[in-house]
């Protein structure tokens, strides 16, 4: 129920010309560490948000989760299998899980996908070199909307 | 957040399956039909509040196919490098005239020196590696070039001074004139680096024996190195691989032989104290 108004507001925020996009420093978390709002306006597209947890240079949460519905090899193991996570959060939950997992876990090492400062010894990507905060996140608002579609696919049934 | 708590209590419990398939295994490494391999021991001392009861070769998480590598001189691709220092030992280079083997004879007179590496030097007032050793005695005693820190001539230099110290314990000392070196290490491998935010301890306390993509995490351990890694051909030193795991956290990497990599080595190594030397290892 909950999950088809949010959606439904989405795709009204979605069809308004100008939607403008939440930028890393401006998301805002509600009580329950939760993120309603999408990011961008527009609705995910869950089949890119599959290829995104997929890949190495952009999710890469097979890194860590056992997904039975991404063919990727070598899942690992340091989180949770993540089927049936969407009977256990709810979009905006999961949002606010991608976004910065730690608002929910506290010190948890699943990395914020969308922060871009406040980092020790921040990097230029993968080069080993410094990097110049803000970075730019791991991942773009898009993409994170992209993903939390997907990740609303996942339901145990 | 009481239920949250319990739900992702519950994924874990269903992840459980998976974890027992990536658990060290209790496989023996005797070396060369011979030689026995202290690979588990009880953690020391200072390792109490880590949680961690049992420290661990990374030799037991890796495949059958990689841990046979390393049962057998013959097979292990390292001792190839042990070979070639051999005759950089003897070769006289450098201002002085003077080859590793004038002042130190033959290679066994560096037995026990691994194991207790890196250590406090007095008239130098600081924590030597071995590395750092070795650099000194070529500028300073034979007035030669020094070598790049984790390059390839101190990555075999290192193999052969290692092999000397096979199957004796790892015992660092971290009271004393080092403390506060240990201490800067000590901080440093729980330090949380990068734009992924991990620290070592995230990895290699938090998480070994679990699976991070394709590779099966270990405790970190420096027991064997130097070590020969099949997926770059070659003997990495330490330092070489802290710089490629700080990288992987998206950080801007320490410079190896940096007094943090320093710091951290000897942290690292005291987490090791009751293992066996093992290097020159082989790993994936
Ligand atoms: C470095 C490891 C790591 C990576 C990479 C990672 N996660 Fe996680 N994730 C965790 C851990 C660990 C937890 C469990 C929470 C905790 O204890 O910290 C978790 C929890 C979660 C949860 C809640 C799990 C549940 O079912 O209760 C979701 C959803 C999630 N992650 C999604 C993702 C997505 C999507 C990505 C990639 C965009 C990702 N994670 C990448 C480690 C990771
Ligand atoms: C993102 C995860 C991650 C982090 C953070 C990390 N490592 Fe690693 N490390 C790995 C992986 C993966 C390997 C290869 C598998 C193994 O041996 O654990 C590895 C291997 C090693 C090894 C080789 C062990 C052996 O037996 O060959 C050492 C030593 C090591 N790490 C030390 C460190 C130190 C010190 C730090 C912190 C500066 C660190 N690691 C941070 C993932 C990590």
């Amino acid at each position: 129920m909950k999950l088809t108004s949010v959606t439904l507001a989405a795709a009204l925020i979605g069809s308004a010309a100008f939607a403008a996009e939440v930028g890393p420093k401006e998301v805002k978390f509600n009580d329950d560490s939760a993120i309603e709002m999408s990011l961008t306006g527009v609705a995910g597209d869950a089949a890119n948000g599959a290829v995104i947890m997929a890949t190495r240079s952009k999710g890469n949460c097979v890194a860590c989760h056992q997904i039975t519905a991404l063919s990727a090899p070598f899942q690992g193991n340091v989180g949770p299998s993540l089927d049936g996570a969407s009977d256990r959060w709810s979009a905006g939950e999961l949002r606010g899980l991608v976004v910065n997992a730690k608002m929910m876990f506290e010190g948890s090492v699943m990395p914020a996908f969308y922060r871009v400062d406040g980092f020790t010894r921040p990097g230029d990507g993968y080069t080993g070199k410094a990097g110049t905060e803000p970075l730019p996140p791991i991942l773009t608002a898009q993409e994170i909307e992209d993903v939390v579609a997907f990740l609303t696919t996942l339901k145990d049934e | 957040m009481k239920f949250k708590a319990l739900t992702a209590a519950a994924a874990l419990i269903v992840a459980m399956p998976v974890m027992s398939l990536a658990d060290p295994d209790d496989d023996q490494l005797v070396i060369n039909g011979d030689l026995e391999i202290t690979t588990k021991a009880a953690a020391p001392a200072h390792m109490e509040e880590t949680g961690i009861d049992t420290i661990m070769s990374g030799w037991h998480f890796r495949s059958d196919e990689t841990q046979a590598l390393e049962m057998d001189d013959f097979d292990n691709p390292g001792m190839i490098f042990v070979d070639k220092a051999i005759d950089t030992w003897n070769a006289v280079e450098g201002s002085a005239g003077k080859s590793c083997a004038s002042c130190h004879d033959d290679p066994s007179s560096m037995k026990g020196v691994r194991a207790v590496y890196p250590k406090w030097n007095e008239e130098a007032g600081e924590v030597r590696t071995i590395a750092a050793q070795v650099n000194d005695c070529r500028k300073t005693r034979m007035g030669a070039e020094t070598w790049k820190y984790d390059g390839d001539d101190m990555a075999a230099m290192e193999a052969l001074i290692t092999l000397q110290s096979r199957g004796m314990p790892v015992n660092v000392a971290i009271d004393g004139p080092v403390q506060a070196v240990w201490e800067q290490g000590k901080d440093l491998y729980y330090t949380r680096t990068g734009q992924l935010d991990l620290s070592c301890a995230s990895c290699h306390e938090q998480n070994y024996g679990n699976m991070i993509r394709a590779d099966h995490l270990s405790q970190g351990q420096i027991n064997a190195f130097p070590t020969y890694r099949l997926k770059n051909a070659k003997l990495n030193t330490v330092h070489a691989r802290f710089k490629g795991c700080v990288r992987d956290t998206r950080a801007e990497t320490y410079k190896p032989g940096s007094s943090e990599f320093v710091a951290l080595e000897l942290y690292v190594a005291s987490r090791g104290n009751g293992l066996s030397v093992e290097g020159p290892s082989v790993r994936n």
